[in-house]
């Protein structure tokens, strides 16, 4: 100690430990986005020669000697917005229920447990499920509808959790003047709290998108992996207990049993695109918006 | 029927609705129980407990099968401690460098960054580590193993490839609960301490990281239970035999077993692989008790 009395209180002492702690820091910072840096660059690089239009609108066949990747678009926004059709208004509706009706109680705490439990658990044990439940039991077989109803399970937690905390923001002023005026419960909910909440809302809903659009272990087994195009508008409905694999399940496929990597890469950066798209869209809704996003 | 009398059959049925949209929650968790528990006993019935749990032989189509799932147990566990071991750190020293150290304009370029990482499909990672980290492995098997007789070569598809995957997986998960509780940390903590004369890095470790604590080691768990359910991406760079989890070994974990063998499995093979989806689902479940008992526990603290 004694060394140091005689240097100036202006002199910063200097730590070794310190920079070396800032050094491992900036290290994994640089990590991380050297990790996004490569993904990004490395799939672009490979497979951005791959994405035109008869990529996106044709079906691979040895016949024609097209490959393409069709069949899976059309079975990915099949599974998309059937999942969201039912998952929105159950989703929305458990909120409802929890924020403007539940008193605390064993019930409520119930739902809460099994919303969480819900989603912590990991796609392929849905997928497990959804393939004895809905596939099996229900006979269903391997088909979108299974799929879908699958994927419901999984993204209710999302859309419930996001719905709870737009209606938590609604002033309860709103509520009270609603009831001051006369108006029901349900009356209220419909024309003043749906509409203010409405941005969480969309959050929710744009999340579950996402959620869908990069899910493949929940799909596998429930979907299947058929990537034929319906030829008519008509065969669309059938299509639905019809299999049909996602855009994920097709990479998969293709990188693994196919080992063709050239349509893997493709897929991939019509992936990334998508998942790049709705990640921008739901930080700029929720910035414009001020509604804080659950992930 | 009068306009009265209709509001409030009205109001009865909408009350009764939402009531179920709520319960669905309970019934789903309840029949996923349920079924997992159903479908995954007849195994050990069949097989017998011990022979299931801590057989080390798995040959599920030979004439004279045998279910050992010891070894896949052994590799979904070891995997993802290692993996959480190494990735929290990162994760954690990511999470400082964007709370504490950056500058805001750099720190709102690199927080979406690691966002975009959560959302990447996780075939991506998988297609990646099959193209970019198998190939490296399979240099350095060629290299260590070179005068080996015994070694079975992976071409690369081996431990290490699977864990180094997971860890890029679950950083973007580490990383956003950290931040988030570092945030949390009163400004007057880190004043008090910079005022004592500590430096910043020390009051960083030595102050905020003790503080935000809990919600760090609420990320780690979910970091756990993230690592433990991934399947399709370490399926793809994880080899597929079912080995000792050694870094140069081919390796089956419970998600990848089920990936790779439910598609064809048959009679008791097919029993057995539901037993290993019970296994991982009891693993899970008991991730997923302490997460919440942790949540529980920081509400009612904070």
């Amino acid at each position: 100690m004694d060394s140091q009395v005689g240097i100036s209180l202006k002199t910063k002492r200097k730590r070794p430990m310190d920079m070396f702690l800032y050094g491992l820091i900036y290290l994994c910072a640089a990590f991380c986005v050297f990790l996004l840096a490569v993904i990004i660059i490395y799939v672009f690089a490979k497979g951005f020669r791959q994405v035109n239009w008869s990529f996106l609108t044709s079906v691979t066949s040895v016949l024609q000697g097209t490959i393409g990747i069709a069949g899976n678009i059309v079975n990915t926004v099949m599974i998309i917005v059937i999942t969201m059709l039912i998952a929105t208004p159950v989703g929305v509706g458990a909120a409802i229920y929890l924020n403007e009706y539940a008193k605390p109680g064993k019930l409520v705490n119930l739902i809460e447990f099994a919303t969480e439990t819900l989603s912590g658990i990991p796609s392929i044990i849905f997928g497990l499920f959804g393939m004895m439940f809905f596939g099996q039991t229900l006979g269903l077989g391997y088909s979108i509808f299974t799929g879908s109803l699958t994927l419901i399970l999984m993204v209710l937690p999302l859309i419930t959790r996001n719905t709870q905390e737009a209606l938590k923001t609604v002033p309860e002023s709103y509520r009270q003047g609603a009831f001051g005026l006369g108006a029901g419960k349900w009356y209220t909910i419909r024309t003043v709290l749906l509409p203010s909440s409405m941005p969480g809302i969309v959050t929710g809903m744009i999340l579950a998108i996402g959620r869908i659009v990069g899910e493949s272990a929940a799909l596998l087994f429930t979907a299947g992996s058929a990537k034929t195009l319906p030829n008519t508008l008509s065969q669309l409905f059938p299509k639905v207990f019809q299999s049909g694999g996602s855009l994920t399940v097709q990479l998969y496929l293709a990188a693994t049993s196919e080992g063709d990597f050239d349509t893997a890469f493709g897929i991939a950066v019509v992936l990334l695109i998508l998942v790049f798209i709705i990640n921008f869209g739901t930080k700029r809704l929720a910035s414009k918006l001020e509604v804080t996003r659950i992930d | 029927m009068n306009n009265k009398a209709k509001n409030n059959v009205v109001e009865l049925v909408t009350e009764y609705l939402f009531t179920i949209c709520a319960v669905i929650a309970i019934f789903a968790v309840c029949s996923i129980t349920v079924y997992m528990i159903l479908k995954g006993t007849p195994a050990f019935h069949s097989v017998g407990v011990l022979d299931l749990l801590f057989g080390t032989t798995w040959k599920p189509t030979a004439a004279e099968p045998e279910f050992g799932i010891f070894f896949i147990i052994l590799t979904s566990i070891f995997g993802t401690t290692i993996s959480v071991l190494v990735g929290v750190p990162i994760g954690l020293l990511t999470a400082v460098f964007l709370t504490e150290v950056a500058n805001k304009k750099i720190a709102n370029v690199v927080q979406p960054m690691v966002e975009l990482l959560a959302a990447i499909p996780s075939v991506i990672y998988g297609l990646l580590g099959l193209m970019l980290l198998n190939p490296l492995m399979y240099q350095l098997e060629k290299k260590i193993y070179a005068d080996s007789t015994t070694h079975q070569f992976t071409g690369g598809s081996n431990m290490i490839s699977a864990v180094i995957v997971l860890i890029i997986m679950i950083l973007p998960t580490v990383v956003n609960i950290s931040a988030s509780s570092i945030k949390a940390v009163s400004k007057d903590l880190r004043a008090a301490s910079l005022a004592l004369g500590a430096s910043k890095i020390q009051t960083i470790f030595h102050v905020t990281i003790p503080a935000a604590k809990s919600g760090i080691m609420t990320g780690v768990v979910l970091g756990i239970g993230r690592a433990l359910g991934e399947a399709m991406a370490i399926n793809m760079v994880a080899g597929g035999s079912v080995n000792l989890p050694l870094p140069f070994n081919s390796v089956r974990f419970l998600t990848t077993q089920l990936v790779s063998e439910m598609g064809y499995a048959q009679g008791v093979h097919r029993e057995v692989l539901f037993a290993v989806g019970l296994v991982l689902y009891i693993f899970i479940m008991l991730v997923n008790l302490v997460l919440q008992k942790m949540r529980k526990e920081a509400s009612i603290d904070g």
